[in-house]
């Protein structure tokens, strides 16, 4: 089930993160990595040092573009320009997919630069839904959705989040990023089974997953990105991925960001469970 | 540059109203010791409207779920504009300039997919409401400008440039046009704040990315030696992008009216003519502006009038 509509059939192994402080050393050193994930939204630009660097990345290995920005789930209209500039750089990168965010983050307008929750009802799935489908439409690449980790739940809300996933993602006939720290995180904090979110999500629709560290507080747990995997992740990520089959995983890592080294070391134990499974697939 | 809200379904309805109150909560001000304010922007107890729409949890109550996304608001975009403006920090202090970045967000809230545009409309606040640069009034100006420059030049857009040759066979001076790179900004300044900002960037760390992560606090940076404050001085700077670095290079008066002449789509005539009725009695000058625009195209300064 690794290569599927959703990652344009296409097999990518274990990538991470391409971020700022790891620039001069992938540049030089030339590493060895399945592929890189970029944050769309900072070579969304017109010029400059941020898409020489891209250029120069994009001559040695394969991308793939993550957004932060789309907010597919806000009540204001599709932002056209936005829409543009993605397309723009889609083209640049070839990048197999895109992927976004299940969430909003702007009304009427206004930014908040956050990845915010949204309130789990019929409604609001059909709403994301039909915006996923004009920005995949527009864009003419496969849309992946990602799970967010969240602090706050709804009254308003009718059904689970892993079933408000489901809903979005079946009426968009869309794929999902699925991110296995991120459900770990909202488990915390909304005392839920994270095994039971892992196991009624449609496996034949994920694209992709991501792993990353948190850290937790007093009263709840924070998506930080700023630490080496931890173990209830990793025992997730190996329940996940006998659901799903091997599948392109990412290691996101980005605060107090480490050597290069280091990041790719912890990214590549996510490839001997997938190893592993496919041990035992051929075993069985 | 968006659609038209389209009309919307009472369930989408709802979901707007919801993200609204959401968003009103999210982007109040943080008190002085860092919490969600106990008022909503109405008066109303902050508690009993966010319980209206938040559930509490074993831990948290509605009012502290909600207060996480408040204070990470606060402090990523708090955080960025102290990364974006450190000139200006530096000249009034983090404690003003804190203060002063929360009133432009309150007046100014982003209208940008990306935290790079936080900053654009930050001159613009500031003459409005000088009180948060007195006394340093035209200084910090100078520095704001400076800095949202940096910021354009450092990833703005730069067209195929034309060479020198391509110039000079343009034909008629009176006719000719020549574009200047969108990413290049001439500034005058009445403060050598060139000088100024370069010492303070030395002093700190390359900006971030964005990516999804959130911070756990306003981050704390190490503050160095004290920089001397500028004294008033013209000067005439281009904020210019080569090999991927920024620079801000000074100029003469007469080369900033050329070139802002050439900015605003005059001839090359008309704008040299500018600069010629300053220097009329400078025998070398047609030698000088002929090594400014080879140095200039050099540069990659010139293109193609869109």
């Amino acid at each position: 089930m690794p290569a599927n509509r959703f990652n344009n059939f296409t097999n990518y192994g274990i990538g991470i993160g391409l971020r700022v402080p790891h620039y001069q050393h992938i540049l030089s050193q030339k590493p060895t990595v399945d592929w890189f994930e970029i944050i769309s939204e900072n070579f969304m630009v017109d010029g400059g040092r941020p898409l020489h660097v891209l250029d120069q990345i994009l001559e040695q290995y394969r991308v793939v573009q993550h957004g932060v920005a789309m907010y597919l789930g806000s009540t204001d209209g599709l932002n056209r320009d936005h829409l543009r500039k993605l397309k723009r750089l889609v083209k640049r990168t070839n990048t197999p997919w895109v992927s976004d965010h299940l969430c909003w983050g702007s009304v009427d307008g206004r930014y908040t630069h956050d990845l915010l929750p949204l309130p789990y009802t019929f409604a609001a799935a059909g709403h994301v839904a039909q915006r996923i489908r004009e920005v995949r439409d527009y864009l003419e690449v496969p849309v992946l959705v990602e799970n967010v980790s969240s602090y706050a739940e709804f009254h308003a809300s009718e059904m689970t989040e892993w079933e408000f996933l489901s809903e979005v993602v079946e009426k968009a006939d869309a794929g999902i990023l699925l991110d296995v720290n991120n459900i770990y995180v909202s488990s915390q904090n909304h005392n839920f089974n994270p095994y039971d979110y892992l196991n009624h999500i449609p496996h034949d629709r994920v694209g992709q997953i991501h792993i990353a560290g948190h850290s937790k507080f007093e009263k709840y747990i924070l998506d930080t990105h700023d630490h080496p995997v931890l173990d209830p992740v990793w025992k997730m990520y190996a329940h996940a991925t006998r659901l799903t089959g091997p599948t392109a995983t990412l290691l996101e890592w980005d605060d107090r960001i480490p050597s290069f080294d280091e990041v790719h070391r912890e990214a590549l134990k996510a490839g001997k469970f997938c190893e592993e499974l496919v041990r035992e697939t051929a075993v069985t | 540059m968006k659609q038209p809200l389209p009309e919307l379904s009472p369930g989408v309805k709802k979901l707007r109203a919801i993200q609204r109150a959401f968003a009103t909560g999210t982007m109040r001000p943080l008190t002085a010791d860092l919490r969600m304010q106990t008022k909503w922007a109405d008066g109303k107890p902050a508690r009993q409207v966010v319980a209206g729409f938040i559930k509490p949890n074993d831990r948290l109550s509605s009012f502290e779920r909600l207060e996480i996304y408040n204070k990470q608001y606060w402090f990523r975009l708090l955080d960025s504009l102290y990364e974006d403006f450190p000139g200006l920090r530096t000249l009034i202090g983090e404690k003003r300039f804190y203060d002063l970045s929360v009133a432009y967000l309150m007046k100014y809230p982003s209208n940008s997919h990306t935290l790079r545009d936080l900053g654009d409309r930050l001159e613009k606040f500031l003459k409005g409401e000088p009180r948060w640069i007195a006394p340093h009034r035209e200084l910090a100006l100078d520095i704001v400008r400076l800095e949202w420059a940096h910021i354009v030049a450092f990833d703005g857009e730069a067209l195929p440039p034309l060479e020198i040759d391509a110039l000079l066979d343009g034909g008629d001076p009176a006719k000719l046009r020549l574009g200047i790179q969108p990413c290049i900004t001439f500034l005058a300044c009445g403060y050598p704040v060139d000088d100024y900002v370069l010492a303070v960037r030395r002093r700190e760390e390359p900006r971030g990315e964005a990516s999804n992560a959130i911070s756990e606090r306003l981050k704390k940076r190490k503050t160095g030696k004290k920089i001397a404050q500028s004294k008033s001085e013209k000067i005439w700077l281009a904020v210019h992008r080569s090999d991927n670095g920024v620079y801000y290079k000074r100029l003469d008066p007469e080369a900033y009216l050329i070139c802002t002449a050439l900015r605003k789509g005059l001839p090359l005539q008309a704008a040299c003519e500018r600069a010629f009725r300053r220097r009329k009695m400078d025998p070398e000058f047609g030698a000088t502006l002929q090594k400014w625009f080879t140095q200039w195209a050099s540069f990659g300064w010139f293109c193609r009038v869109e």
